[in-house]
């Protein structure tokens, strides 16, 4: 955290000229070390110190605060409730936490999103750090390469989406079309409630790998040459220096992008969407688009709330396994 | 780097001198494994991409054929014209260019203040402050879609822009950055400002701003990306087609034109476009804010 800093007083009345060449106190400016100041005197100074702080942070805390603390604890009343957001609120207690253990809706939307989590993370992770490893060459038309594989990037999932309905198009899209040129059979894909799931983990991968790889080939830059060196007067292979010297170090990051990339998986939501509205035969319900559809389509305030806070409680739970797993090991990600 | 795994490297013999480790591969290919690699990823991310540009300038003709073309068989404006006569993308388009301008004003200034303000002020409070900003990372936006949605109808921003900006004003991300960055700053030339009589606002404005340009870019070019790209708040608080964002435009136009390609392709062309033409002019910046927001965020 933050060295403790020696802080002028604020308002420029009272600079002390001697202070910068004198070493930093215990930590403490402003306290007790000057008893012949009168209280008055240090009593305005706290408060223009005070006004000055809070005036710095004052409206981004307010925005950042007023818009993530306050409505998460208001969530929290309204899953208390049976509300659709018009007539009067009705406590029901933890009628609505019982009621998302029951309802196999959900219970389908939370396998969907498992299925999806686990699709779209180990893919992420091992291609970005694949991709990483390539794209760290000195060889040709490796800038190319780089901005190739960067730009979905910003590609927003709206973008994403619509254009991938229309590559994966059955009858008119590029996928199937170059099946036939190969002989390959033709595919439902997003029409296929086998298939659909895997097609928009294809997409996510697409617009979003480009981020695992940034990641990663910035790791890969941060590895000390020496290791490396060592390693191979050593007499190590280059497969053996990977294995041994290169992917130990890259797992830190590791740690952080395998949380990064299951909670945004967790959270999909834009891409269904824009693709197949949790179809077909819901196959594709993830359990935020379950949660959006309860709170505006189904106006079950209080359901989707309660369903809000257990997808909280979950990505919390994961974050926390994650980090106390990455201390056991060692990797010290945090 | 290129030591690093290489296929076809030559077993090194142990004790060998480091140079024998660099010399020239000698494989089956007249260049590098990697490109083996390289090329048809590169390929697989850059033809859907194609395909939008060419479908976007696509009659209709060529498209719903079959089988369908991937080059178009003349230049058309078809999707354009449907999409400029057919919906309000211009309007979209402006409405997304003031959500994103606001968001990223405003995050440079609230952001900087407050990421000075908990980096070099000292006040009561401060170390509440931050923990509090600090913990609100953890919160997901889906818990705080339905009470912001009853709070924006109570305080009358649905359907208006405003929806879209309030949620980009500030972020504890960009507080965090920016704290980040002011802490690694030298004090020596703030304290030596302020000795000389300068303001805290004074010193934020003078001294530190124009050190902490790399900081700005990286935090513009996040809340860029992030507003622009924003689907959810739009989605949940306008229903108004004069208020949407290009994003909710073609989410919505979508829905009613679900065949019509060509001018689906080119509304994805207005919405992206401007994005990956900057991204392509700016690309260092863009890499050094990916990055960040990977290690630090």
């Amino acid at each position: 955290m933050s060295p403790v800093t020696t802080v002028r007083p604020a308002g420029g009345a009272v600079t002390r000229p001697d202070r910068p060449d004198r070493p930093e106190r215990s930590g403490r400016p402003g306290g007790s070390d000057r008893p012949g100041r009168p209280v008055s005197y240090r009593l305005r100074r706290n408060l223009l110190a005070t006004a000055t702080g809070w005036g710095f942070i004052g409206p981004a805390v307010l925005v950042v605060l007023g818009l993530s603390i306050f409505p998460a604890v208001w969530a929290f009343f309204l899953s208390r409730q049976k509300w659709n957001g018009f007539t009067d609120p009705k406590d029901v207690g933890w009628a609505n936490y019982t009621r998302m253990s029951q309802d196999p809706d959900l219970a389908d939307a939370v396998v969907h999103t498992l299925v999806y989590t686990a699709l779209f993370v180990p893919a992420s992770i091992f291609l970005g750090i694949l991709l990483a490893v390539a794209l760290n060459q000195k060889i040709r038309f490796v800038g190319f390469y780089r901005t190739c594989i960067f730009v979905p990037f910003v590609a927003s999932a709206a973008a994403t989406g619509i254009l991938g309905n229309f590559v994966f198009n059955p009858q008119f899209g590029l996928v199937n079309n170059l099946f036939r040129v190969v002989h390959l059979p033709q595919q439902g894909f997003l029409e296929d409630p086998h298939q659909a799931l895997v097609v928009i983990a294809v997409m996510s991968l697409w617009q979003q790998l480009g981020f695992t790889v940034v990641v990663y080939l910035a790791a890969l830059q941060d590895i000390p040459k020496d290791l490396v060196e060592a390693a191979l007067t050593d007499g190590a292979n280059s497969r053996q220096v990977f294995r041994h010297v290169t992917l130990p170090q890259l797992a830190p990051v590791t740690v952080f992008t395998t949380i990064w990339q299951t909670i945004t998986a967790i959270q999909l939501f834009d891409l269904v969407f824009t693709t197949t509205k949790g179809g077909p035969l819901k196959s594709t319900e993830t359990v935020v688009y379950y949660l959006y559809n309860q709170a505006f389509h189904a106006l079950n305030f209080g359901y989707g709330s309660a369903v809000a806070y257990g997808l909280f409680a979950v990505t919390m739970l994961i974050t926390l396994a994650m980090v106390v797993y990455s201390r056991i090991t060692k990797f010290e990600a945090f | 780097m290129a030591l690093l795994w290489t296929r076809d490297a030559p077993p090194p013999v142990p004790g060998a001198p480091r140079r024998a480790l660099r010399a020239p591969r000698r494989g089956l290919l007249p260049f590098s494994g990697w490109h083996l690699v390289l090329a048809p990823t590169a390929l697989l991310f850059l033809l859907p991409l194609a395909q939008m540009v060419l479908a976007s300038f696509m009659p209709d003709t060529d498209i719903n054929r079959f089988p369908p073309r991937f080059l178009p068989s003349r230049i058309s404006f078809e999707g354009y014209s449907g999409l400029f006569t057919g919906s309000p993308v211009l309007r979209w388009l402006m409405n997304t260019v003031i959500v994103a301008a606001a968001a990223v004003v405003s995050h440079l200034v609230l952001c900087s203040l407050a990421g000075y303000g908990f980096a070099r002020l000292k006040f009561p409070g401060r170390n509440v402050g931050f923990f509090a900003v600090l913990a609100t990372i953890m919160i997901p936006t889906q818990l705080l879609m339905i009470p912001t949605y009853v709070m924006f109808t109570r305080i009358g921003v649905v359907n208006t822009l405003g929806a879209a900006i309030l949620p980009w004003l500030a972020s504890a991300f960009g507080i965090f950055l920016m704290r980040q960055f002011f802490l690694s700053l030298p004090k020596d030339l703030e304290e030596a400002a302020r000795l000389d009589g300068c303001s805290q606002l004074g010193v934020l404005l003078r001294i530190v701003m124009p050190l902490a340009k790399p900081a700005l870019a990286t935090l513009a070019i996040f809340t860029l990306l992030g507003s622009w790209n924003d689907l959810i708040w739009p989605l949940i608080a306008i229903q108004d087609e004069r208020s949407y964002t290009i994003q909710l435009g073609l989410a919505t136009f979508q829905g009613q034109r679900r065949v019509q390609w060509s001018l689906l392709m080119a509304g994805n062309m207005v919405a992206t476009m401007p994005l990956i033409i900057f991204f392509v002019a700016a690309q260092k910046q863009f890499v050094a804010t990916m990055t960040f927001s990977g290690l630090k965020g």
